[in-house]
């Protein structure tokens, strides 16, 4: 087992793995999410309170920071290798034809990594540790925080940001979905193009998902 | 046809390199890019100045031995070749080449365009093989093998061990190399016996040398000039993954 | 001529092997442990007998040029291997693989070396498939056959084009795994400057390292050679550039003979020479014959027109075009040896007939089997030679006739050696095309391959250790001895004496102009006065070379002008041992045509009378050398004449 972790493979496929699980986590976000746009702030509240308070959810959610840690740690590790593997570089830069995506995954995730903390802060430590900023709760035992939530929606340059990050974290995607099956091994002349489709069009949803999110609360006067 | 030529000259494993500018003149679209360079050599020696070293050998594209980084492209700017196959017609008149040798750090430059490709023979000692020796073996048609299987094996033999792969690599990672001996290897009966430790031992041995990591970008397959294709790297990942959790000995 | 003792063993031809291994000496396992052998070369019969004799437990040294194992030029032998495993069920057995070969060399091959490699040709199929090559399989997971040249069985074993890379990559293989095992040590980027002769035994080589340019001592009980051919002596050759015959010629200078250095295999299907600066030849398969046409324009003016550029090809009208092979050889066709194609290809060239910009090609064309077959089953058989022609010629060959000429391509003279494979120098073998010993005159199609790897996994392992089993008490040999001491000198001197000539021409311009001389006046087509006048033209190049050679650098570290130099210096010697064996043998056979020695329709004609003996020369100084015959004699089969009408 010694092999599976510590050789290059096995850290590709623990990224791999950690990254599939985020993944997933990415879509239960946005389907919370997006109760704000299709529902009402209560609903939205009562979901996001669900998923702060229980048990269950707790063991996930550490299961989830465990996810993110291998991740970014692995992501850094083979990072550092994959340069060190090249001391000296080319004069003329590479004209191969790759996968455009796949060459910018280590700057797609440090973008997404600054955005992670910003959001973490903004969010997540807020309603943890920080109660005394938080607005007043709606219910007993339910934060309210769609109000957080819309109030930084409605900052222009905030919305810009989160944008950006999108679709930063979109073009991360469109490699990585595919990628990580490759990397479990799995490859198949029938099925090896659908993990390709199913995986651009998580991307697009992840994409477009969280940015109608941002631009309708920014643009309708109803919120 | 004329060329403006930035050759990187090192003069050994040790000394500081640097790019040269050559001009060449009066070359036939049809010379292939290493009588271009012989051309150029010839004149060097004419003018008692040292010689261009590059490796080179078979010139038909089957033996490994040209490398070569030309404009950005390991074996130059076409598709499924070694630099030996490689023609002028594919340059303009006039073009600027720069040609650089092969940059990894388990390939160190011995001179000018000259690379240690030896990494890859240690790869294969450490487990790219049947290991039998002579003698004593079945009649070869004891065993048989699926046609499918076969020519699947076949297209992962075909590997001429040039090292492209890793030079293309943005992680100048070997695993196409081992992808596709480790693939040629277990798809046969023959090889099968002995798949696990061969796979857990080659992975490791290539670590050991400082190859990256296989970031599945495909500038490999890309460059390959035998076409060998991301789907063995698959295969590698498959048979490493089943070995590692199934083998009991630590490699 | 007492020295040339064939030692074939006593008995009936099916048991002389049989019987040769069932009473030779053996060598104990901790006895082999103390003895050591050096093999040079890595190609399919170098890297062989390196694993199959780093098994048995000896220890073994191997050396190559290149940077590694895998790049010996068996790696680029197309066609496949030749075994008579009777698969198909066609009638194949030893015995027929051992007349075909014996008959497709003119009968000039031993018959006992080549009945032996007739009887392990089949164990070779079974080596290599437990390895893991990847031969061509049928659909029930059985192995498949193509036939080939010279033989009316199907018993050609192939890995699509690629058959010699398969084979050296299986050998490849075992060699990493004894070396692996610790059984067998590599040197890359080695060239063998000398063998080191002790007590009349061969103890040793002096290597120059092409990294570092050391010159390194390495010592052994017995030393195996397995250099490959001397094709490049024409400079132009389908051979790879770092393909030479220095080794040989070292053995060569140090007491060994070189035998039948005429017969040179000069093969029909090559791309022509296009350009001066042009460095190699490429082959294009024989297979390519099965469904091509080889033809010329019948006039003389029209073959102008196509070479100005004036016509093309596929315009010229049906009844304007001469299918020369069809037409002279009815019976076989395009298919009739590639002796025999070669030199009708050079006749109607030097009649005038020829195409291409020089002049110097013949047509191949597939417009008619395209027409029967379509595009699609010429695509599948030959798609990838097809492309390799286009990616060369920058023509498309499915829509104009390809255009090919001959090209130097194999030699299947070499040392001579014993049935046990050792030189006329006690402990020094030579094996794989390096020997002279199973082709004859001429080589089939599929056998390089098989001998190759016949010497190294199943002869060798075998005569090696017999001849071992007296030197177990010898001890290791020590490279202080003197004359290492003396060998090493020699090599520093000619190294140096090479650089200290400051003339003002390139190696490559003497090499070139050696070549010229050889393909014009000892190529396809020989008489006494080129001969002979080859011979004046290769001593002024000798003088000219002392003279005018220019090698910038020094000795140390990588100097490539260096290396060709030592080389070509060899090339002039085996230029003059090619010559004076093609002048002394005054018949025409297999590769080697005296055109004073032909039918009246100009076929080759033997003279089994006076020249059926393997020619072994012996070197007598610079550019002297004298003649040993062996006789041949042929017991088990009938001599006849080849006729492919």
């Amino acid at each position: 087992m010694a092999n599976l972790l510590t050789s290059s493979i096995g850290k590709k496929i623990t990224m791999s793995l950690a990254g599939l699980f985020l993944a997933v986590f990415l879509l239960v976000h946005l389907g919370i999410n997006m109760l704000l746009i299709v529902s009402d702030t209560y609903t939205f509240n009562v979901a996001a309170n669900f998923m702060a308070s229980n048990k269950l959810i707790k063991v996930v959610e550490i299961v989830l920071f465990l996810g993110i840690f291998l991740h970014i740690i692995y992501g850094i590790w083979l990072q550092i290798q994959n340069w060190m593997s090249r001391p000296v570089g080319y004069a003329k830069s590479n004209n191969s034809q790759t996968s455009f995506f796949s060459k910018y995954m280590i700057h797609t995730a440090v973008v997404i990594l600054i955005f992670l903390v910003i959001h973490l802060v903004d969010f997540f430590f807020k309603s943890k540790f920080m109660k005394d900023s938080m607005p007043p709760e709606v219910a007993p035992g339910i934060e309210d925080m769609a109000t957080i939530v819309i109030a930084k929606f409605k900052q222009l340059p905030f919305v810009i940001i989160y944008l950006v990050c999108f679709l930063l974290l979109g073009f991360h995607l469109f490699h990585a979905f595919q990628s990580a099956f490759q990397t479990f091994g799995f490859s198949h002349k029938k099925y090896t193009p659908c993990i390709k489709t199913v995986g651009v069009i998580y991307a697009l949803i992840i994409i477009f998902g969280y940015s109608l999110i941002a631009l309708v609360i920014y643009l309708s006067p109803n919120y | 046809m004329d060329f403006t030529l930035k050759i990187w000259r090192q003069e050994n494993a040790k000394a500081k390199g640097r790019f040269e500018t050559y001009k060449i003149s009066n070359i036939s679209s049809d010379c292939s890019f290493l009588e271009m360079l012989d051309q150029l050599n010839e004149t060097l020696v004419d003018k008692i100045e040292i010689p261009i070293c590059f490796d080179h050998d078979c010139r038909e594209g089957i033996c490994g031995m040209c490398s070569l980084y030309i404009n950005g492209r390991p074996h130059g700017p076409d598709d499924d070749i070694t630099t030996c196959q490689l023609h002028m017609r594919k340059f303009k008149d006039g073009d600027t080449i720069t040609i650089e040798p092969w940059r990894a750090k388990a390939f160190p430059v011995i001179k000018d365009l000259m690379v240690d490709r030896n990494a890859l023979d240690k790869i294969i000692q450490a487990g790219g093989y049947v290991s039998i020796s002579t003698g004593g073996v079945p009649d070869a048609n004891s065993i048989p093998v699926s046609k499918k299987n076969s020519d699947l094996a076949m297209d992962a033999a075909q590997c001429i061990g040039c090292g492209a792969c890793v030079a293309t690599c943005k992680n100048a990672s070997a695993m196409l190399f081992v992808a596709a001996k480790v693939s040629h290897l277990a798809l046969l009966p023959q090889g099968k016996v002995e798949a696990k430790e061969r796979v857990l031992r080659m992975v490791r041995k290539m670590d050991e040398l400082g190859f990256g990591n296989c970031t599945n970008t495909g500038a490999c397959e890309a460059e390959c000039p035998k076409s060998i294709t991301l789907t063995n790297i698959a295969r590698l990942n498959r048979e490493f993954i089943f070995a590692g959790i199934l083998s009991e000995d630590k490699y | 001529m007492t020295t040339l003792n064939s030692k074939i063993p006593k008995g009936q031809l099916e048991n002389k092997w049989t019987g040769y291994k069932a009473s030779q000496n053996l060598v104990n396992p901790p006895n082999k442990r103390k003895i050591d052998v050096i093999i040079v070369g890595t190609g399919l019969a170098g890297s062989s007998a390196a694993s199959s004799l780093g098994a048995m437990g000896f220890n073994v040294k191997i050396f190559c040029i290149q940077d590694s194992p895998r790049r010996a030029h068996s790696i680029a032998a197309q066609g496949g291997i030749n075994a008579a495993k009777n698969y198909p069920n066609d009638g194949d057995s030893v015995y027929r693989l051992f007349y075909d070969t014996i008959k497709g060399g003119d009968y000039r091959a031993r018959e006992a070396n080549v009945y032996r490699l007739a009887e392990v040709s089949n164990n070779i199929i079974d080596q290599c498939v437990a390895q893991g090559v990847p031969f061509a399989r049928e659909y029930g997971g059985l192995l498949d056959n193509r036939s080939f040249g010279g033989a009316q069985v199907s018993r050609t074993f192939y890995a699509r084009g690629q058959t010699g890379q398969q084979l050296l990559l299986g050998a490849y293989s075992a060699l990493s795994y004894e070396i692996n095992n610790g059984n067998v040590q590599m040197f890359t980027r080695r060239e063998m400057m000398d063998v080191v002769i002790v007590d009349g035994k061969a103890r040793g080589i002096i290597v120059r390292n092409l990294i570092t340019g050391d010159i390194e001592r390495h010592s052994a009980h017995a030393v195996v050679l397995a250099t490959g051919g001397y094709g490049n002596v024409y400079f132009l050759s389908t051979n790879a550039m770092n393909s030479n015959c220095s080794a040989a010629i070292q053995a060569w200078r140090k007491g060994a003979f070189i035998a039948n250095p005429a017969y040179v295999q000069i093969h029909p299907t090559c791309i022509p020479v296009h350009g001066d600066y042009q460095s190699k030849l490429t082959l294009m398969s024989e297979s390519l014959r099965n469904d091509g046409r080889i033809w010329v324009p019948k006039k003389k003016e029209d073959a102008e027109k196509i070479r100005n550029k004036q016509l093309k090809a596929k315009d010229l009208k049906e009844e304007d075009r001469d299918y020369f092979l069809e037409r002279r050889y009815p019976a076989f066709g395009n298919l009739v040896p590639r002796d025999v194609a070669s030199r009708a290809a050079k006749e109607r060239c030097d009649a005038g007939f020829g195409v291409g910009n020089t002049g110097l090609a013949v047509f191949l064309d597939f417009a008619s089997a395209i027409n029967r077959l379509g595009k699609n089953v010429i695509e599948e058989r030959y798609g990838n030679l097809f492309q390799m022609y286009e990616k060369i010629v920058d023509e498309n060959p499915y829509q104009n006739p390809m255009m090919i000429y001959p090209a130097v391509h194999y030699t299947m003279g070499g040392i001579w050696v014993d049935y046990e494979l050792m030189t006329t120098i006690p402990g020094l073998y030579a094996a794989g095309e390096a020997n002279f010993s199973d082709h004859g005159a001429n080589r089939l199609g599929a056998s390089a391959l098989m001998q190759g790897l016949a010497d190294g996994y199943f002869v060798l392992p075998y005569t090696v250790q017999n001849y071992l089993s007296s030197d177990i008490k010898t001890g290791a040999i020590s490279t202080t001895l003197p004359e290492f001491d003396a060998a090493e000198k020699a090599v520093k001197d000619r190294l140096q004496g090479l650089l200290s000539i400051k003339g003002k021409r390139s190696v490559d311009s003497f090499h070139k102009e050696l070549g010229k001389t050889m393909w014009n006046h000892v190529g396809m087509g020989r008489t006494k006065e080129s001969l002979e006048k080859a011979l004046v033209v290769f001593k002024d190049i000798r003088e000219r070379f002392h003279k005018e050679l220019l090698i910038p650098g020094t000795t140390e570290g990588v100097n490539i002008e260096l290396e060709k130099a030592t080389r070509v210096e060899d090339y002039i010697d085996m230029a003059e041992l090619i010559t004076t064996d093609a002048l002394t043998r005054n018949e025409s056979c297999g590769g080697h045509f005296r055109e004073e020695s032909q039918t009246e329709e100009g076929e080759a004609k033997r003279d089994d009378a006076n020249y059926m003996y393997v020619g072994a020369w012996e070197y007598k100084g610079t550019g002297e050398m004298t003649l040993h015959k062996e006789d041949l004699n042929y017991e088990n089969i009938e001599v006849k004449s080849r006729n492919y009408k």
